[in-house]
């Protein structure tokens, strides 16, 4: 039950996009449609889920002074092994994702959840809790990705809601990134708190 | 000389770090609420910036080419840039403790700030020379601190204005920033190539 209860507290209770507001850059920089989105936040699940379930594996064995550099390193090959993978099977994608895939190096929620779930707890669970962070964060980028390129062109995955001529070309650019994201947080905060809180 | 200074001004107007390039943002958003820390984090930012690019491209060039490391990249980066920041925050407490004062809170948080890392990685990518990764360094600094300055000076009127509840704090700020970013992609029209 535990490990459900993980998983669905990392997509609500703690959404890192919308509640915790981390890891912004590639939330804004890769949002520009809903596909480029649903593949970055993919790509930073994997990564999570590694090194989440090797930094819990590995939490007694490393001495508490030289922790962060320690999880930098796991995390950084982590990321490395995505690179070349994408690099030789999916290279389309690693250009239009570009210097965000090693940039997920310094994603604040991979050494975060590191610090605040992995090194506390059993495997198992972290591995939950990389699949909960994981699907929240893909759930927040896929949404402003959709949303963005709905208003900016009128499609959502390339399908046609309305004709593109009625989209309004500055929510794919950069301004509408952050219009689109303030406005989604507002959103979230209001279902959560209501009105007045 | 023409190409040094398309460098600095494409870094710090055209292609803003912050507004075109969205890196950077957690400071952005985490560090403009007063004023004087937009200033303090600004600075440290560019004295981390231009050192950590200086060698991450010599250790790129002259370690990870000849070697065929190249994929080694992103961590070796990683390291030397936490290594540094650490070493820098010793060296400034001996060597100058007012300019450590002055720093000191923010070195810390610059080790997870993926402006430094990215521009480490942009300016191999793009194959400059030491020289104008230098430069496009320091002028990338310049924008962040540029963007952090205005968008500091933005949220403290912002604390006196009545905002819809759900819109208080971030969002609100956010959308602050987006309406800065339209005001910085009217320089997109300057083109230098």
């Amino acid at each position: 039950m535990k490990f459900t209860d993980t998983i669905f507290n990392g997509i609500i209770k703690e959404n890192p996009t919308f509640v915790l507001l981390l890891g912004l850059c590639p939330t804004l920089g890769t949002t520009g449609s809903a596909m480029t989105a649903l593949s970055m936040g993919l790509a930073t699940t994997s990564v999570l889920v590694c090194s989440n379930c090797a930094i819990s594996a590995i939490k007694n064995l490393v001495p508490d002074k030289v922790r962060i550099p320690a999880f930098i390193v796991v995390i950084a090959s982590f990321v490395t092994i995505l690179q070349l993978l994408m690099k030789a099977y999916l290279p389309a994608l690693d250009k239009s994702l570009g210097i965000f895939i090693p940039l997920i190096v310094v994603n604040c929620i991979l050494l975060g959840r590191a610090e605040a779930f992995a090194s506390r707890n059993s495997v198992i669970l972290s591995l939950a809790d990389g699949i909960g962070i994981g699907a929240g964060f893909t759930i927040a980028l896929t949404l402003l990705g959709s949303v963005r390129e709905l208003l900016g062109s009128g499609r959502i995955f390339n399908l046609e809601i309305f004709p593109e001529t009625f989209g309004s070309l500055i929510f794919i650019l950069a301004p509408g990134a952050f219009i689109a994201l303030g406005l989604l947080i507002a959103l979230f905060n209001f279902i959560r708190n209501g009105r007045t809180s | 000389m023409m190409t040094y200074l398309a460098i600095i001004i494409t870094a710090i107007f055209v292609n803003n770090i912050v507004f075109a390039q969205f890196l950077g943002i957690c400071p952005f958003i985490g560090v403009s609420r007063k004023l004087g820390s937009a200033v303090g984090m600004g600075g440290a930012v560019t004295f981390v910036m231009t050192i950590a690019t200086t060698v991450t491209w010599i250790l790129q060039n002259y370690l990870l080419v000849p070697l065929g490391l190249q994929y080694m990249q992103t961590i070796v980066f990683i390291l030397v840039i936490a290594a540094l920041v650490q070493m820098l925050e010793l060296i400034l407490k001996k060597i100058a403790p007012a300019l450590y004062l002055a720093l000191g809170v923010f070195l810390p948080l610059i080790t997870t700030n993926c402006a430094v890392l990215g521009v480490a990685i942009l300016v191999t990518q793009k194959g400059f020379d030491l020289m104008q990764s230098v430069v496009y360094a320091v002028a990338t600094a310049i924008g962040f601190t540029l963007a952090l300055v205005i968008f500091a000076g933005i949220r403290e009127q912002l604390n006196f204005t009545s905002v819809p509840v759900p819109f208080r704090g971030v969002p609100i700020a956010l959308i602050c920033a987006g309406l800065l970013a339209m005001a910085f992609m009217g320089f997109s029209g300057m083109n230098f190539n």
